[in-house]
């Protein structure tokens, strides 16, 4: 097995990682880094409670491997708020009550963070196709997208 | 017992809290088992499964695989001699020489790394002898059937479940109430009908988890998702012969538990591998293919309903054979059975009732409990048959099921009598607001639309005296830590805990914090964390630790100040005195206690507010007729009812609106209970269009995300309404009972019914998939 140094910059950290070819960004994260808030639902790029930010994109972090990653740039859960200062998207989602048991939940703010960024007054249809690849089994996603709707009041309120 | 005082609710309880672990969970700081950090001696398990769904194992043959570097442990199951169960002990952890399901575990593997651990998998050679397998529950209850547990007779079994010996039946249990036979020639309209409720999953995000450690002292450790940690460390401790003090379990936050993270599922397997690497914790984590092959299933059911009544449309008899399919072991299959036995009627007065309900044994993957615990299953059938009967007499459905619902002081099934509830008002608010009795258009020439209603009752399914209890304590800033051994999987019972000690204690609910993880060195005794029995049952146990630390506080100040403490209060953090309007804020005194009067010496001191509960007034029931004074603590009922468009040029069905409207008897925190209904209606929802584990020949034939369909976010209802009917449960806290399962039972017929409004067509079980609707209107005529 070959191992690779690579440079990521995590959170706005910049981080020197050794990893072995065959290793998963979200392997990385969680077990080199122990960076666990992440979550591993399915290791198969189907439940979306991995996602992360790749260079701005929404990414399920158990499909890309940890070597195609040096250079890059990614934001997890644990850099989505700012000095202590919760994101609109989780503001709004403590409001509107969308965290039930909380293992999707990263995925889902990672989800609705990108959808957020490159468009600031989603309409729900928008909401609901931006989240379809984020499995929830406890809310029945009606808090969630209630949240989003939130969020980006919240957003715009602050711009 | 708690008293309760609907006139007298005292802030925080009925108000709105925000979730005491949000904020964690939002930042990723929450801790889940597998953020757990163990570092370098951690090693990886995996296991060897069962190819055939039944089997003798002829052979193991382990040599290459102990041989391969890396490799620290393996195990079969000629190293662990003890049964495990929940009921009915009647599995080892490790099969010994009989396999009874495709992934039944058969050899275990600890090694350094996952990768090895796999790769000592494929060097494990397993003969096996192939067995003839029983698929069909009903077949499995012939005599016919192969006999999958020769040694059921010599099994240990709970008093209230009754195995057959030399069949494959693992608990029958009957009603014989009045007379059926008798009545049929009396009824005006009968409906006799049978469905097949399939396999599902409980599909948590988070997968299974146990990582266990063994110490050279004999003290094992387990870290796991788990509802029910208290349960484990009895249960696996008597699996392995050692004593519960040995065992010590700690469980942080459940990523979805649904039930299936409920008794032991894989969690013996880990600690068993444990004992062979000593010093080393052995983690087992299942990928999400093993979760759809081995992981506790929603069991299957055939059920046969047959249901009469008068020419006003008052029920006379149902007739109800229910065959479960538990699988190849049965944790909970025997108590579903039994709960479904109980409640066989519905949510209905029932003059006459014969139940027979089997629990049988199969070569299918084992039955546990799922949110519901038979009911939504039960009610499938049911709240269809009550439909069609309505329609028989010429009755409008709600009509008639306000007619013949249950009311405070009816006779249940049992023989028992109903508590105070709200069903009728429950029935009334759902048919309201979907707007019953009103036909809205379609929304385009090519659609069809329906409404459908469908009620529920279930009451929690346990021992009779399961127990809770909890403490309370307090730090020099006043701040309260709660201990609790109930688990937080998402339903917010954290929260509610908090709520409750506040407003017991009298303290604001953000000085109140809950001692997590749990772990069951340090946490208070707690059954297991389902039934939705937690905010009923450890709510009171925390609101008598609250009173108990209360009475303490004020016996101190009453003694210091020289007043009564029936003069003395907490209100908001202070401790006040009506009488002489003295005050003092708890962080004074909770601690080093108070000087006493002139200065001389002290009294109090630390304050440890201790409380209990367990239910105390459940009888049996007779196990010929299945009749008895009080079979479970209380019910739990509610309606629910939906507007659906079926599309005639793809089978498709959209539920365009869902209303659920459920006697919580009081809502500590109404939000949260609105939260449970919407997630409960979605779940429901998802199993009734899409879900179903494809079994072939003992096989899953859809273990992935892609092949066993959930519902998302775009499958969600726009308009979801949800609605709190309070009627008091008399032993709750501030009257308040369950509602975290109940939100599922009713989905599946109402949706059902809102297809035959629409269409015309029945069905003889979920999931009603497009293809499935659009065949069936093939059939029908309706489209070609």
């Amino acid at each position: 097995m070959a191992f690779h140094k690579i440079n990521v910059t995590i959170n706005d950290e910049l981080e020197q990682v050794v990893v072995p070819s065959n290793m998963t960004l979200m392997a990385m994260l969680r077990e080199s880094l122990a960076m666990t808030g992440t979550k591993n639902g399915c290791s198969a790029g189907e439940c979306g409670a991995c996602t992360v930010l790749l260079n701005g994109e929404p990414v399920n972090s158990c499909m890309v491997l940890a070597v195609e990653c040096d250079g890059a740039n990614i934001v997890t859960v644990e850099g989505l708020a700012e000095e202590k200062q919760l994101s609109p998207i989780q503001q709004a989602i403590i409001h509107e009550g969308g965290v039930q048991c909380g293992f999707c939940t990263p995925g889902i703010l990672i989800s609705s963070h990108a959808l957020l960024k490159r468009n600031p007054n989603p309409s729900e249809n928008e909401i609901r196709e931006a989240l379809v690849g984020n499995l929830c089994r406890c809310t029945g996603y009606v808090r969630i997208i209630e949240s989003v709707k939130e969020a980006a009041k919240i957003q715009s309120a602050a711009t | 017992m708690a008293r309760i005082d609907t006139q007298n609710v005292p802030s925080p309880i009925g108000e709105n809290a925000p979730r005491i672990d949000a904020r964690e969970k939002v930042t990723g700081a929450a801790i889940f088992a597998d953020d757990i950090q163990f570092g370098n001696s951690l090693l990886h398990a995996r296991i060897k499964r069962s190819p055939h769904p039944h089997a003798f194992i002829k052979k193991i043959d382990v040599t290459k695989a102990r041989a391969l570097p890396g490799v620290k442990a393996v195990v079969t199951g000629q190293d662990f001699p003890g049964y495990i169960g929940l009921y009915l002990k009647d599995r080892h952890i490790f099969c010994r020489d009989h396999v009874r399901y495709v992934g039944d575990p058969v050899v275990g593997v600890a090694a350094v790394s996952e990768e090895i651990a796999e790769k000592a998998l494929d060097l494990i050679e397993v003969e096996y002898e192939v067995l003839e397998p029983v698929l069909d529950p009903e077949f499995g209850a012939n005599p016919k059937a192969p006999v999958l547990h020769p040694d059921l007779g010599q099994y240990s079994v709970a008093n209230f479940i009754f195995p057959q010996p030399g069949t494959n039946i693992s608990n029958h249990f009957k009603i014989r109430k009045g007379d059926v036979d008798s009545v049929w020639g009396k009824c005006a309209a009968i409906v006799e009908r049978k469905y097949r409720i399939p396999h599902i999953q409980h599909v948590p995000i988070e997968p299974h988890i146990a990582i266990a450690k063994a110490d050279e002292s004999g003290e094992i450790t387990l870290w796991g998702s788990s509802q029910s940690p208290f349960a484990q460390r009895n249960l696996i401790a008597q699996a392995l012969g050692i004593s519960q003090s040995k065992m010590r379990v700690i469980a942080p936050f459940v990523g979805g538990g649904f039930g299936c993270k409920a008794g032991v599922s894989m969690e013996a397997l880990a600690v068993a591998i444990a004992t062979k690497v000593k010093g080393h914790p052995v983690k087992l984590l299942l990928t999400r293919e093993e979760e759809f092959f081995t992981a506790f299933v929603r069991q299957g059911l055939v059920s046969y309903i047959k249901m009469g009544c008068d020419e006003k449309g008052q029920l006379l008899a149902m007739e109800n054979t229910f065959y479960w399919d538990g699988g190849a072991y049965t944790e909970y299959g025997v108590n579903i059975t039994r709960a479904s036995g109980y409640s066989s009627s519905g949510p209905y007065e029932v003059p006459n009732v014969k139940t027979d309900s089997y629990c049988i044994y199969t070569n299918h993957p084992v039955g546990g409990a799922m949110r519901g615990f038979g009911m939504p299953e039960i009610h499938a059938g049911l709240e269809q048959c009550i439909d069609e009967l309505a329609l028989q007499i010429g009755m409008d459905a709600v009509e008639f099921r306000k007619l013949n619902c249950l009311k405070t002081g009816s006779t249940l099934v049992t023989g028992s009598k109903m508590h105070a509830t709200g069903l009728s008002t429950c029935i009334e608010k759902t048919a309201e607001a979907i707007g019953w009795g009103k036909k809205s258009p379609a929304s385009g020439p090519n659609k069809r639309r329906g409404k459908g209603l469908a009620l529920m009752w279930k009451a929690p399914a346990m021992p009779p005296n399961a127990g809770s209890s909890a403490w309370v304590e307090l730090a020099e800033d006043g701040t309260v830590n709660v201990g609790v051994g109930g688990q937080e999987i998402g339903q917010g019972v954290f929260t509610v805990a908090a709520q409750m000690a506040a407003g017991a204690l009298g303290v604001p609910y953000e000085s109140v914090r809950i001692a997590t993880p749990v772990d069951t060195r340090y946490s208070p005794y707690e059954w297991q964390t389902v039934a939705s029995r937690l905010t009923w049952s450890m709510g009171n146990a925390v609101v008598n630790a609250a009173k108990d630390a209360k009475r303490q506080i004020l016996d101190t100040v009453a003694e210091a100040w020289e007043e009564s403490p029936e003069d003395l209060d907490i209100v908001n953090g202070m401790v006040i005195s009506y009488k002489s309007e003295k005050e003092m804020p708890l962080k004074n005194l909770v601690i080093y206690g108070l000087p006493k009067p002139g200065g001389q010496g002290w009294v109090g001191g630390p304050v440890v507010g201790r409380g209990n509960f367990m239910p105390t007034y459940v009888t049996g029931l007779d196990a010929e007729t299945g009749q008895g004074e009080r079979a479970v603590v209380h019910y739990t009922t509610g309606a629910q009812a939906v507007e659906l468009e079926v599309d005639l040029d793809t089978g498709r069905i959209e539920i365009l609106k869902g209303v659920s409207t459920f006697d919580v008897g009081k809502a500590i925190n109404p939000e949260l209970v609105k939260a449970q209904m919407e997630g409960g209606f979605v779940q429901g929802m998802s199993s009734a269009l899409f879900e179903s584990l494809q079994l072939k020949d003992g096989v899953v034939k859809n273990p992935s995300f892609v092949d066993y369909r959930i519902a998302t976010s775009a499958d969600t209802p726009r308009d979801l309404e949800a609605y709190i009917v309070e009627v008091a449960q008399d032993d709750g806290p501030w009257g308040a009972r369950g509602i975290g399962e109940h939100s599922m039972v009713p989905t599946i017929p109402a949706i059902a019914n809102a297809i035959y409004d629409a269409v015309g067509i029945r069905f003889d079980g979920p999931p009603f998939t497009a293809e499935k609707v659009y065949l069936a209107m093939l059939d029908a005529g309706i489209v070609k």
